[in-house]
């Protein structure tokens, strides 16, 4: 990242969040540029998810301090960094269960309705014309994403896999200009992780994105991510290309306990 | 597309008409008795009533009790408006009230657009910030309305009496609702940071403050004309054309209501209800539409208040005590939550169980078996049916329609990556 001349989309330095005696991220920096595929990794329980909270806005950092483009957003409200254009996804899926597909998209694209609660409650011509742009303009995100015929459908009467994509989806009608994936292929079958991948390169050169995800199927992780963050109880312990990563000793024994990373050694000498 | 909508309109509009129509011909011949007439009169304040509970707890999510008590203060508030103007000539409680919700609503917009700007300011600070404003406005105001009251009692007196007190009744309506609304928002800015259920305890607990106000209102408050606990008399009744105001504030309720909802702003408020956390990470400023909601769902209170005090033209404490304040709930969970066509049915159908099946056609006494009918009614609803009588239905006008999808160039449809499985 020597020679790179693209500029910085997210910037966070020093970040702790202490839960009680907890600290569950402790000096954890990372920097982000336009048009990034970035992925964070980790075992169980070391911090990924609370770094999202932290850049979303979920949790205010003990300490520390996030910027996206020129602004700080440290301890800002999570509905405002969704309007500077950050969007993310969930672990657990979050959809807005009893919903339309078609409404869970259009609710996130409210923020650019362009029509006050006025025009709303006399549906005057302004609404009218601006209700069926942001219709459209849903409509053209799910067909993207190869929903569109779903449109009326109840959001949780959706198998898995689609309700993976069309939380994607919604979380790409806000228009931001980062998006977080939260483990994006959990419970997917090998195929479905494999569509998956070529659906985030996809919508990364569509959408001029920037992405990070988190993500625990090494097969995504590395066949995607241009650059990889390792956390192991709050730390950065390494960072670096897929490559890199792979051959780290302090990954390899992260995952799988001290003393792995020389087994491993020798089992390959063996081969 | 359109023609259908259209068609939709027509239908729930002619409807509604219709019935109005058919009711007022009822009257005249008088198989409809002055009675029943009430009773409708009554369903539909209900109905009123319910729809703003419905839009805070059905839409939004959040469990209120406190829409009796806010129903309450919109009722005596136009009371008190009325009975000066039509007992004393006096404008005094209207001009002091019009201007108190006119520059308290102003001073709180202005404020809330500066605040929400501010960084780190928690919900009670602002809360302060508020009160003491209203506080400064309602003193001015006051002072304002005393000093303009002999004009406006002359240029008032100056008018047709029936002119004059129509000028009166359609204001202290209004003001009802907008006094309502003001007082919601400023109870719920710190009480709406509280999660649903503890939302409801504080709620049900500025029920039953507003109840043992009222019960004080000659002493406590300083009204002499509201006689505390003795009831309040001498309110006019609005008989000959009351229903008609009562319906057309009806019908404008519902219109507001559907349009609200069915725009993107709706969409905002029921995606609090679906997931607040999700809403807040897709850019909802959850806190805005909580109380946006919670503020309206009170206006409708309000302005049914209004509408019963001249409707019934006796407001006693007991009315508005927190038992009772279960109706709306009653109603609106009977009708089902989330559906306003079951609102509307619901209310009516109360109505007329509470005080016509049960007052009129069974032997005397058996009034009181409401406490006994209706959890019984609720029980078994919760067993067979707990999405309501009408669950999710709507009525054609009120249910919203899917926009059909756009046929898309070819070329573009292909580049969308496919799906290997599923």
């Amino acid at each position: 990242m020597s020679a790179d001349n693209r500029e910085t989309i997210l910037q966070a330095s020093g970040l702790v969040m202490q839960f009680g005696g907890l600290r569950a991220v402790n000096n954890f920096d990372l920097t982000l540029k336009k048009g990034d595929l970035a992925g964070l990794i980790g075992p169980n329980g070391a911090g990924k998810t609370t770094v999202f909270n932290m850049i979303t806005g979920v949790y205010t950092p003990t300490a520390g301090k996030i910027e996206f483009g020129d602004q700080e957003i440290t301890g800002l409200e999570p509905f405002r960094i969704n309007q500077m254009g950050i969007a993310r996804t969930f672990q657990n899926i979050r959809l807005f269960p009893t919903l339309t597909v078609l409404d869970n998209v259009r609710i996130a694209y409210h923020p650019h309705a362009g029509y006050s609660m006025m025009d709303g409650i006399l549906h005057n011509k302004k609404f009218q014309v601006k209700e069926r742009e942001l219709t459209e303009r849903a409509q053209e995100f799910l067909s993207v994403f190869n929903l569109q015929d779903r449109q009326g459908e109840i959001a949780s009467s959706l198998p898995y896999g689609e309700q993976r994509r069309l939380e994607i989806a919604r979380a790409l009608a806000a228009e931001p200009r980062l998006l977080l994936l939260d483990e994006p292929a959990a419970g997917m079958n090998p195929n479905e992780s494999v569509a998956l991948m070529d659906l985030i390169h996809f919508i990364r050169d569509r959408f001029k994105l920037t992405i990070l995800l988190i993500e625990h199927q090494m097969r995504v992780v590395m066949g995607i991510c241009e650059h990889i963050t390792v956390m192991d109880f709050g730390e950065v312990i390494a960072r670096g290309n897929p490559t890199e990563i792979q051959a780290n000793t302090r990954v390899v024994e992260a995952y799988l306990g001290p003393g792995a990373a020389a087994l491993s050694e020798k089992f390959r000498r063996k081969k | 597309m359109f023609k259908k909508i259209d068609r939709n309109k027509l239908i729930f509009f002619g409807g509604l008409i219709g019935f109005y129509l058919v009711i007022q011909v009822l009257q005249l011949m008088g198989i409809v008795t002055s009675f029943l007439s009430t009773i409708l009169s009554m369903g539909t304040v209900l109905a009123i009533v319910s729809l703003g509970l419905n839009l805070i707890y059905g839409f939004n999510g959040q469990f209120s009790l406190g829409q009796w008590g806010f129903y309450a203060i919109g009722a005596y508030s136009a009371a008190d408006i009325t009975y000066r103007w039509s007992n004393n000539q006096d404008t005094s409680a209207l001009l002091v009230l019009l201007f108190s919700v006119i520059l308290v609503g102003g001073a709180i917009m202005i404020l809330y657009r500066t605040l929400s700007r501010l960084r780190g300011l928690d919900a009670l600070s602002a809360f302060v910030i508020y009160l003491l404003a209203t506080f400064g406005f309602v003193f001015l105001s006051i002072k304002l309305g005393g000093l303009l009251t002999p004009a406006m009692n002359s240029a008032l007196g100056a008018l047709p009496e029936w002119l004059s007190f129509t000028i009166v009744y359609i204001l202290a309506v209004l003001i009802a609702g907008l006094v309502a609304a003001e007082i919601s928002f400023l109870f719920g800015l710190p009480v709406l940071t509280l999660g649903s259920d503890y939302f409801g305890i504080a709620t049900l607990g500025f029920s039953i403050i507003v109840k043992v106000l009222l019960d004080n209102s000659d002493t406590l408050l300083g009204f002499e004309e509201m006689k505390g606990a003795r009831g309040m008399i001498g309110i006019p009744k609005v008989d000959d054309w009351g229903w008609f105001a009562v319906f057309a504030f009806f019908m404008i309720v519902v219109v507001v209501t559907r349009n609200l909802l069915h725009s993107s702003f709706g969409r905002a408020i029921i995606s609090v209800r679906e997931d607040e956390i999700a809403a807040k990470a897709m850019g909802i400023d959850v806190g805005f539409y909580k109380t946006l909601t919670f503020v309206i769902g009170s206006l409708f209170a309000g302005l049914a208040g209004g509408l019963y005090a001249h409707v019934n033209a006796f407001l006693h404490p007991d009315t508005f005590n927190f038992i009772r304040s279960f109706d709306p709930l009653i109603v609106v969970v009977l009708g089902g939550l989330g559906s306003m066509t079951g609102t509307i049915f619901a209310s009516y159908a109360y109505l007329l169980v509470v005080e016509w099946l049960l007052r009129q056609i069974l032997p005397p006494g058996f009034e009181n078996w409401r406490f006994v009918v209706f959890p019984v009614i609720l029980l078994i609803m919760m067993l067979l049916k707990p999405n309501g009588l009408f669950g999710n239905f709507e009525m054609p006008f009120l249910r919203q329609l899917l926009p059909p999808l756009k046929k898309k160039p070819a070329a573009e449809a292909a580049a969308a990556p496919q799906e290997a499985a599923q």
